[in-house]
């Protein structure tokens, strides 16, 4: 065992990258959920954003190309929920099942000519003398655009949210749709640009892990990072910093018990790889002790009755 | 004459199956209180909708100021100066009371302004109002002035009220009234729709009436008894209940010094209540919502559990039994909320009338279901109470409230209660149907049974029963003969005005 063969800085850098497709992922959903709508379906639009993205990049050469595509492949997969859910009322939970199902499936059939290929890769962001910097440079001006864009996106949601009217009305939805529909808000529209939103960032997070993290295709290598996304939402009190939060943390740990089982720690390997889910929900419940709750029209059906 | 500020032509809408609105036509004046009357589902609600342009008429034009006047959504409807305030609090919980009411206006300024022109408006109505308290905290009065206030920030030229005041304890009727007549002094229209017929009298100078959809009648509410206003919305003559004097037996029902926190996040704890029913009589407790009224049934029912002694029946301690094993002695209670804790909605009256009556009436041996005597004991009910429906075989969901309210009273009525608790009995119930479970509910008493009546309607309560209590957060008056008890008393009773002051511009 040697502890000393860890290297801090990199360490650090790394859980950047191990949390960035949760983060992604998770923020989407935190918008859908703040409209009302519980989408289990994450992990589906996940894998098949990180197929979308895998193929298009391959076939174009160009890794921004397939981050566009993965959204947009994101984006059409939640369209099936919001068909499902939104015109012909299903259930959101038996939808978001049957998603999740779908996507699988359905990456394991597009993904069938990209096994064992290499994706071209996007090079990381370097800014002359800050990303110099020493410990500070490599940790956070060393990075990929996309991991950039995760907290940008993080940020606005945030400030969309709290500052706008849009987020306001977004709010007011997912708070009491009979209500919002009484005073004139276009309920279901304002649901499907959210749902379309959660799906496009799922794909996102997934093409992270195909074209970034991994950076290859297997089938199922989203390895429920979605499910771990819908917890997180939960767990972070629907709030865009929180999410930041924890998805740091998971991604934190992970990394650390990666290297401390690299570096031979004498604790059961099953008992490091259970640590970053434990810990994070106990830190996440213990933050959720406040008196902020689930939009209170999460996961009920719409339908103006008059 | 002037052109009147809205005319309705011959407005119809049909639905399937029912015509909600037909032909129905009447003006409403600048600077008119109008009254809107009907029994439940007389088509108001409908009417309102279209004047506010949540729903398109079929036929029939509406014309604002001589103009065509066709809305084609709520927005385009304020845009044009009507302001509604809803039956339901159309409210947000979880958002403070500027977002809400930055939600209902077309081009809210920044918050900073908003929050100063609420602090303005209400304290010039007489509305006093906190803009960054959160919505979910405050009383049943003060989400209303949040409603009233989101309005009048607007300008209105006409502003429907749908049932302003049910929620109201009568000061704070008072204090609205003050705000309303301020507004038609200053030429506002008023469109006022609610069953209180007193208030009407009093407030309103002209009435249009609907039954079934149609217009049936105009009337000046003051030159009108609220007897022969009843009479139209109904279409017949109206029973009155009537009591019959009677001696009171010994004490059935004693509750003594609880304090029970409130099990739900948002409910009201009790303290410190203490009350008795005696055979025979009829315990009226008043109240505004939310005061506790939840708690104390669940406390009667079984739902709460106690300490054994808080609660005694004939002197025996009941406190830490459930439902069940109360419901063996007999008492029984019908809560407030009929779709989901009185009826299950999607199991059929026959399975409903098992569900509290399998214990008293003996509908099942050996843990097996006896179909044929619970079928018969659902008709037995649906026969004397009236409850206008196909048959037993179909889901509660499908009666209209009132008809469902008389079946899950009857059920409780019928099994021969020795106590019997009952929460708002005839909410949301027509005039008829109300004083058919009044009656109903007089009878049981004559017969013997003590009556605990929990209702937020003062006049039910005047009506029925012969102490009167109120509960006022979580407190409980010490209860006093109905006899003599003045409107002014029965408010302060149940703890004032909470605040409000009247208008003082």
């Amino acid at each position: 065992m040697d502890l000393g063969e860890i290297n801090p800085v990199l360490l650090v850098a790394s859980l950047m990258v191990a949390a960035t497709p949760l983060l992604l992922a998770a923020i989407g959903e935190l918008v859908v959920e703040k409209a009302g709508v519980l989408n289990l379906g994450v992990e589906g639009m996940m894998i098949v954003g990180a197929i979308s993205g895998f193929a298009i990049s391959v076939e174009t050469g160009s890794p921004w190309l397939g981050f566009i595509a993965a959204a947009i492949g994101g984006a059409v997969l939640s369209l099936l929920f919001v068909l499902l859910t939104q015109f012909a009322l299903a259930n959101q939970v038996a939808s978001g099942l049957a998603l999740t199902l779908f996507g699988l499936g359905f990456s394991a059939l597009m993904g069938q000519g990209y096994v064992g290929i290499k994706p071209p890769s996007m090079g990381d962001i370097h800014i002359p003398v800050i990303s110099d910097i020493p410990v500070i440079g490599p940790i956070l001006f060393q990075h990929d655009p996309i991991l950039y864009l995760g907290i940008a996106l993080t940020a606005l949601v945030w400030a969309v949210l709290k500052y706008t009217r849009v987020g306001l009305i977004l709010r007011a939805v997912g708070e009491n749709h009979d209500a919002a529909h009484a005073l004139g808000y276009k309920v279901i529209k304002i649901r499907i640009l959210a749902i379309m939103f959660g799906g496009a960032c799922a794909g996102l997070g997934g093409a992270y892990i195909s074209l970034i993290r991994v950076p290859q295709w297997t089938e199922g290598m989203t390895a429920g990072v979605g499910w771990i996304a819908l917890a997180l939402v939960v767990f972070a009190s629907w709030k865009p910093w929180r999410v930041l939060l924890g998805a740091y943390l998971f991604g934190g740990i992970t990394v650390l018990q990666l290297n401390l089982q690299a570096a031979g720690v004498a604790i059961p390997v099953e008992y490091l790889a259970m640590s970053p889910y434990i810990i994070t929900i106990l830190v996440l419940v213990i933050l959720s002790a406040d008196k902020s709750s689930a939009p209170a029209s999460l996961g009920r059906t719409f339908h103006a009755s008059h | 004459m002037t052109t009147p500020l809205l005319s309705l032509q011959g407005l119809t809408k049909a639905y399937p199956g029912v015509v909600a609105n037909d032909q129905v036509s009447f003006d409403i004046g600048e600077g008119e209180v109008h009254a809107l009357l009907g029994e439940n589902g007389a088509g108001k609600s409908t009417l309102v909708k279209m004047i506010y342009g949540l729903v398109k008429p079929d036929s029939g034009t509406m014309l604002l100021r001589g103009q065509p006047f066709a809305p084609p959504e709520p927005r385009a409807a304020r845009g044009d100066g009507i302001a509604m305030v809803f039956q339901h609090f159309s409210l947000f919980d979880a958002l403070n009371v500027a977002e809400n009411i930055a939600l209902g206006m077309e081009n809210p300024p920044p918050m900073g302004d908003l929050a100063s022109r609420i602090r303005e408006v209400s304290e010039t109505y007489g509305l006093p109002l906190d803009p960054y308290r959160t919505v979910g905290d405050l009383s049943a009065g003060e989400r209303q002035r949040v409603e009233i206030i989101r309005c009048l920030l607007q300008d209105p030229k006409l502003l429907i009220m749908d049932e302003p005041t049910s929620v109201l304890t009568p000061q704070e009727v008072e204090i609205l009234f003050e705000t309303l007549n301020k507004l038609r002094s200053e030429g506002t229209s008023i469109l006022y729709i609610s069953h209180k017929l007193e208030e009407i009298r009093t407030l309103c100078d002209h009435a249009t009436i609907l039954r079934l959809g149609k217009n049936v009648g105009e009337c000046v509410p003051s030159e009108t008894s609220a007897r022969d206003m009843a009479e139209m919305m109904v279409g017949s003559t109206l029973q009155t209940p009537e009591r019959s004097g009677r001696e009171f037996g010994k004490v059935a029902l004693d509750v003594s010094g609880l304090s029970v926190p409130s099990p739900s996040e948002f409910g009201t704890a009790l303290r410190n209540v203490h009350l008795t029913v005696r055979e025979g009589e009829v315990l009226g407790i008043g109240g505004v919502a939310g005061n506790g009224q939840d708690e104390l049934l669940g406390i009667l029912s079984g739902e709460i559990l106690t300490t054994a002694d808080a609660v005694k029946f004939n002197g025996q301690a009941i406190g830490n039994l459930g439902p069940t094993p109360r419901r063996k002695l007999g008492v029984l209670t019908a809560p407030e909320e009929r779709l989901g804790h009185a009826a299950a909605p999607n199991m059929s009256l026959t399975e409903n009338a098992l569900l509290t009556g399998s214990v008293r009436e003996g509908l099942e041996s050996n843990g097996f279901l006896k179909w044929a005597e619970t079928k018969s004991f659902a008709e037995k009910i649906i026969e004397i109470f009236d409850v206008r429906t196909p048959g037993p075989e179909n889901a509660a969901r499908s009666l209209s409230g009132g008809n469902l309210q008389k079946f899950v009273i009857g059920r409780e009525v019928l099994q021969n209660p020795a106590v019997l608790v009952v929460n708002q009995p005839t909410w949301g119930v027509d005039a008829a149907a109300a004083a058919a479970i009044r009656q109903a509910i007089l009878d049981l008493a004559a017969k013997g049974t003590a009556v605990v009546c929990i209702s937020q309607d003062l006049d039910e309560l005047m009506e029925i029963s012969d102490s009167f209590a109120a509960l006022n957060e979580g407190r409980l008056s010490a209860p006093r003969p109905t006899t003599g008890l003045t409107v002014d008393e029965i408010g302060l009773m149940m703890g004032g005005a909470h605040g409000m002051e009247v208008a003082h511009v």
